[in-house]
């Protein structure tokens, strides 16, 4: 569990170049209240809070949540939605290793759902922001939601917001595209950010192939299979693959042991159904991005998927 | 020791730095003990009946005790002496103690005059040979102790096209099979030529693990002075449980066993390599199964090595061969290190199962963490060399819920512990499966006998009620004709 948060570093090092301290300050805020929170249910279930509490996967969660934040939300909210994460999405499910659900991805949905204006703010790359938010102009920002200068001119829409938003007010995606170009490079350095890490992973063998692999494949077809279409209206394979949460999700939520499938024909199932939902929900829903939800909603497919793809036991017949 | 899980085609783990205290020396004969112990117990925990009395003399190769319902072969006094006592003892692998005949040795071996070499096998019948090999007390030598003459019985439906003598070591450290290829490999030959005879195969494969190279060269040079075309040698890679025989009929002819089913249902006869030269000396000496080659290893004795041990050797005489133990001596474990069990004390004798003795320090074994949840991360199924999902067996095995555990094949499960051994979580999976398994089988039985008792007694009820009818029939025609029911 450590080891994984270790591969988060290049990705935040990325973030906090782009945008400011304030990413750290968050996985701070949401790791305290994932150890409040997680310390409170193994009391409350009458658990021993170690070793539940030192396995690291609380803080798992907690960073993954922060990586989803923008980095200005308020304090409340990576306090809520870490929290929830762990309550109810991994807690009342019976804890460790038997919740349905991604618990970084719920506490994320519910967050979407609850304060859609918090989470719609993120942060202006700082290489174009007109004002430059040290640290405790962000810390200030963070806890009392109000920022020092006016909103406007240190936020601004992430490269996905920009073409969700812009081609309906008419707008051609390539010039979308083109006024969101600098977002779009914060976010492709955080991607190989991710992309290091999660390599890194696999390297490890901490992660295995299968969902990554699949997922990817499975936005690289639907998105070019689309681009192909209209190229007009759905951008190319690149810009999903590098905008958004694609590949954090690939390397760091699709690849929870806990709530994918069990077998390796399974998690390829499970990681091609994430990676055709994710296209599916950011080219014709109300909602930008759409890791969290394509995750919610093929975890709710494990259990079919599990039963489907038994593997073919030695000596048995197919 | 470390643990990896083996990557390639087939399935399994690699175990480094297991018990792996070589001994380059050819295995030297362990000197027989004052007095020795042959455990009269059998495998599925029943035992065979003595046919010697105490304060019988017996000889060498004599039969001391023997199965009547032909469930396991005889044994033979592997001294000889005076039965000084037929008792209780703990035994090797068993929960609840089992009868044992006690031999003073007398120190002169002498031999029984009605142990006669098979002068040309060629010219005998494969039955006749088969009940010699039975007479032999000849198993499976491998571990698992089955008969060789069972195994070798010829069944008309499934002709075997292949013999395989399975020289790859059941677990790493165990080195029995090693030595033997490479100190008797022309024996062994003589053996599986014998068994080929019997079974009429047309071909020998030997399996040798890759890092075993002397034990190949040795292997290939007898084959090549024996001169039979039947013969070959196929290198099979260094993994654990490369040796379990149907996981080696897999990777040398890419066909699995079916389940349920026999080697022989895919034309093939495993042996090990101990049994074809245990074959070898009783044909060629008229010797039946006396002793055998036990791997004596682990950083807990001096010298660690490979014995050729009378049967009924007391363990502690079999350290003391070795140089007694060292200091840190943890933990006395017989078999490998992982399907071994560990042993309450040394006083235990050595039977035709036990192939190698641990006798381990902290060193050697892997430190047990507490178990924590299961994350469900797979490495167990990666690990499976029966494919199965283990992560999901233990959720069943927890919730002890049969039917889930019979879907996911509990049943083929061969309790080799690599799940064991790669799980990140400590999980106690192969106790798990073992006592999951073992209930399930009493549950079986319980429902079985349910099901009978029930369908006797709807039998019986229905069979009174067909009684009761006829005799009403009966009754009706003999009623004097004209006169009216009421």
């Amino acid at each position: 569990m450590l080891l994984v948060l270790a591969m988060l570093v290049p990705a935040a090092a990325a973030d906090v170049f782009w945008f400011g301290p304030g990413l750290p300050i968050q996985i701070v805020i949401a790791s305290l209240s994932a150890l409040l929170a997680e310390s409170v249910m193994l009391a409350l279930r009458r658990e021993p809070l170690q070793p539940s509490l030192g396995d690291g996967s609380a803080l798992v969660t907690a960073a993954l949540l922060a990586f989803a934040l923008p980095p200005l939300a308020p304090w409340w909210v990576a306090a809520c939605g870490s929290a929830f994460a762990i309550v109810f999405a991994k807690h009342l499910f019976g804890g460790l290793g038997r919740n349905l659900f991604n618990p970084a991805m719920a506490g994320f949905a519910l967050l979407l759902l609850t304060f859609p204006a918090e989470m719609s703010r993120w942060s202006m790359p700082i290489v174009v922001a007109s004002h430059h938010l040290g640290f405790t102009d962000t810390l200030t920002t963070i806890f009392t939601g109000v920022p020092p200068v006016a909103w406007d001119a240190i936020s601004s829409a992430t490269p996905l917001d920009a073409v969700h938003s812009g081609l309906k007010t008419g707008a051609t995606l390539q010039e979308v595209l083109a006024r969101t170009s600098t977002a779009h490079s914060a976010s492709i350095w955080s991607s190989l950010g991710i992309l290091l890490g999660g390599l890194g992973l696999l390297g490890l063998r901490i992660i295995r192939w299968p969902s990554p692999v699949s997922m990817l494949a499975a936005v690289v077809v639907s998105a070019g299979l689309l681009n192909a279409i209209d190229p007009g209206t759905y951008p190319g394979v690149l810009f999903h693959l590098t905008s958004g949460a694609t590949l954090l999700g690939a390397f760091f939520i699709a690849c929870d042991p806990v709530t994918t499938a069990a077998s390796h024909r399974g998690r390829l199932w499970f990681g091609a159904g994430v990676g055709l939902l994710t296209v599916v929900i950011r080219s014709w829903t109300a909602y930008p991005d759409g890791i969290a939800f394509a995750v919610l909603i093929m975890n709710l497919f494990v259990p079919l998927i599990d039963r489907l793809t038994v593997p073919r036991i030695y000596g048995h017949a197919r | 020791m470390e643990v990896t899980i083996a990557t390639g085609r087939q399935r399994g783990v690699r175990l480094i730095g297991a018990a792996q205290r070589s001994a380059a020396s050819a295995p030297s004969a362990a000197s027989a003990p004052p007095q020795l112990a042959l455990s009269l117990a059998l495998p599925d925990g029943s035992s065979l009946v003595p046919v010697v009395r105490i304060g019988e003399y017996v000889r060498l190769g004599q039969v001391v005790a023997w199965s009547p319902d032909c469930e396991g072969t005889p044994l033979h006094a592997s001294v000889s002496g005076q039965v000084s006592a037929i008792e209780l003892r703990d035994a090797i692998g068993m929960s609840a103690r089992m009868p044992a005949i006690v031999i003073d040795n007398d120190g002169r071996d002498e031999r029984d005059p009605g142990l006669i070499p098979v002068a040309d096998y060629t010219l005998r019948s494969a039955e006749e040979l088969l009940a010699r090999i039975e007479a032999g007390g000849i198993v499976g030598l491998g571990g698992a102790a089955f008969p060789t003459h069972l195994k070798l019985a010829p069944t008309p439906s499934t002709p075997v096209e292949t013999l395989v003598i399975n020289g790859v070591e059941c677990e790493p450290g165990i080195q029995c099979d090693d030595m033997l290829m490479r100190y008797r490999a022309e024996s062994m030959l003589f053996g599986a030529q014998v068994m080929l005879h019997i079974v009429g195969a047309g071909r020998c494969v030997i399996a040798i693990e890759a890092d075993k190279p002397e034990a190949i060269a040795a292997t290939r040079t007898a084959v090549k002075a024996a001169g039979d075309a039947r013969l070959s040698v196929a290198i099979v890679p260094t993994y654990y449980p490369a040796g379990g025989e149907r996981q080696l009929i897999e990777f040398l002819f890419g066909t699995q066993v079916p389940a349920g089913g026999l080697p022989r249902d895919v034309g093939v006869v495993c042996q090990n390599v101990g049994t074809a030269a245990a074959i070898a000396t009783l044909i060629r000496t008229g010797e039946p199964l006396v002793s055998r080659l036990v791997t004596v290893t682990g950083l807990g004795v001096a010298f660690p090595r490979t014995l050729e041990v009378r049967l009924g050797t007391p363990l502690s005489h079999l350290i003391e061969e070795c140089g007694g133990y060292t200091p840190d001596i943890t933990r006395l474990i017989a078999g490998g290190m992982m399907m071994g069990v560990a042993l309450p004390h040394d006083a235990l004798a050595v039977a035709k199962t036990t192939h190698c003795v641990i006798a381990a320090t902290a060193a050697d074994l892997v430190p047990r963490g507490p178990a924590m949840p299961c994350i469900r991360c797979g490495d167990c199924a990666e690990a499976c060399p029966s494919h199965l999902l283990p992560q999901e067996l233990y959720r069943h095995a927890v919730e002890e819920d049969d039917a889930g555990l019979a879907r996911f094949g509990i049943t083929d499960c061969i309790e080799c512990g690599c799940c064991d051994a790669v799980c990140p979580s400590q999980l106690p999976l192969v106790s798990v499966f073992g006592a999951a398994r073992r209930q399930l089988q009493v549950n079986t039985v319980t429902t079985e006998r349910r099901d009978l008792a029930r369908q006797r007694f709807n039998a019986h009820t229905q069979r009174l009620a067909v009684e009761q009818a006829e005799r009403q029939r009966r009754l009706k025609e003999r009623r004097p004709a004209g006169r009216k029911d009421e």
